[in-house]
C-alpha cells in the first residue's frame, strides 16, 4: 500500500500541473487541498464502518475521535479553499487514494469481531503513516499558499497524534 | 536575644515562610495551541491551579499518566485542575499522544 501510494504521488508529481508558475512538477494548491480533504474523508468512512461493526470500547472511542477530528480539519480546509477562492481539483493522487480506500473498505467489511478490530486498528496505523509521509514529503513542501501550508502542517501534527493513538489501540488488541 | 535581634529573626522567618508558602494560591495558565501545550513544563505549588486554555479548533485532553485526572478540553474552552499533592506529573493528550506536558509540584 505504501509503495502504491508513493508511486501514485510520484506519478502525480511527474504529470505536473497546468500552472506555468508551478515550481517544477508538483501538484498545485487546488490539487493539494483536494488530496488532503479526500484523505480525511476516507478516514471518516473507515471510522463509520468501525462504529457499525465494532463492539470494542477502545476501538469505538478511537473511531469517534477520528470522525470528530477529521470533520473538524476538513471544515477548516473547506473554509480555507472558499476564502482563497480555490476550487479543489480531482487528480490522480486523490483518485488513487479513493481506489485503494474502497478496496480496503471492502476487505474490512468482510471481517467481524476481534479480526475486524485488529485489521481496522492496523490499517489506521498504516494509513496515517502513509498520509503523514505524503504530507511531509509532497503536500506541505508543494503548497504555495502560506495559509494552506500552515493548515497542512497542523494537520500533520494531528495525524501524527492519530498514528500514535492508533498504535496504542492496535497494541492493546494483541 | 535583644528585641531588635528578635524582630529581625521574626521578619526573617516571615520572609522564608512567605517565600515557601505563598499567601494566595496561583493559577498557572497553559495554552493549547497548534497541537501542543505551552509552556510544556511548569513549576507550581500544592494548592495552585493549572488552567488549560484550548485555542485549537479540535478537542484535546490533559490526562495524567498516573491517571489521577483526565481533563477533557473542548475547542476554545478553559478547564482547570487543582494540584493537591507534591511531585512530578507527566501528562498528555489522549487523542493526540504526541502532545505532552510536565508539572513540577513543590510542597
Amino acid at each position: 500500500m505504501h509503495r502504491k501510494l508513493t508511486a501514485a504521488l510520484v506519478a502525480a508529481s511527474l504529470l505536473g500541473c497546468a500552472s506555468a508558475y508551478a515550481q517544477g512538477a508538483k501538484p498545485n494548491d487546488a490539487q493539494i487541498a483536494h488530496i488532503a480533504y479526500t484523505a480525511g474523508e476516507i478516514d471518516i468512512k473507515a471510522a463509520q464502518l468501525a462504529l457499525k461493526k465494532s463492539k470494542n470500547a477502545e476501538v469505538r472511542a478511537f473511531a469517534q475521535d477520528m470522525v470528530r477530528d477529521h470533520k473538524a480539519v476538513n471544515q477548516k480546509a473547506l473554509a480555507l479553499v472558499k476564502k482563497l477562492k480555490v476550487k479543489p481539483q480531482d487528480n490522480d493522487t486523490s483518485r488513487a487514494l479513493l481506489k485503494q480506500a474502497k478496496a480496503k473498505q471492502a476487505e474490512l467489511a468482510k471481517l467481524s469481531g476481534a479480526a475486524f478490530d485488529k485489521a481496522y486498528a492496523q490499517n489506521e496505523v498504516a494509513y496515517h503513516k502513509t498520509v503523514d509521509s505524503a504530507l511531509e514529503t509532497t503536500l506541505i513542501p508543494g503548497a504555495s499558499n502560506q495559509e494552506l501550508k500552515d493548515l497542512l502542517a497542523t494537520g500533520l501534527k494531528i495525524f501524527q497524534g492519530h498514528e500514535q493513538h492508533a498504535e496504542h489501540v492496535a497494541a492493546g488488541l494483541k | 536575644m535583644g528585641p531588635r535581634l528578635c524582630a529581625a529573626g521574626v521578619s526573617l522567618w516571615l520572609a522564608v515562610f512567605a517565600a515557601s508558602h505563598p499567601a494566595t494560591a496561583a493559577t498557572i495558565r497553559v495554552t493549547v495551541d497548534k497541537i501542543s501545550f505551552g509552556p510544556t513544563q511548569v513549576s507550581a505549588h500544592v494548592g495552585d491551579t493549572i488552567e488549560w486554555v484550548n485555542s485549537d479548533f479540535l478537542a484535546h485532553s490533559a490526562t495524567d499518566r498516573k491517571k489521577a485526572w483526565d481533563v477533557f478540553l473542548p475547542p476554545n474552552a478553559k478547564r482547570s485542575v487543582k494540584l493537591t499533592h507534591p511531585g512530578e506529573i507527566d501528562y498528555y493528550c489522549r487523542f493526540h499522544p504526541n502532545m505532552v506536558g510536565h508539572i513540577s509540584v513543590a510542597p
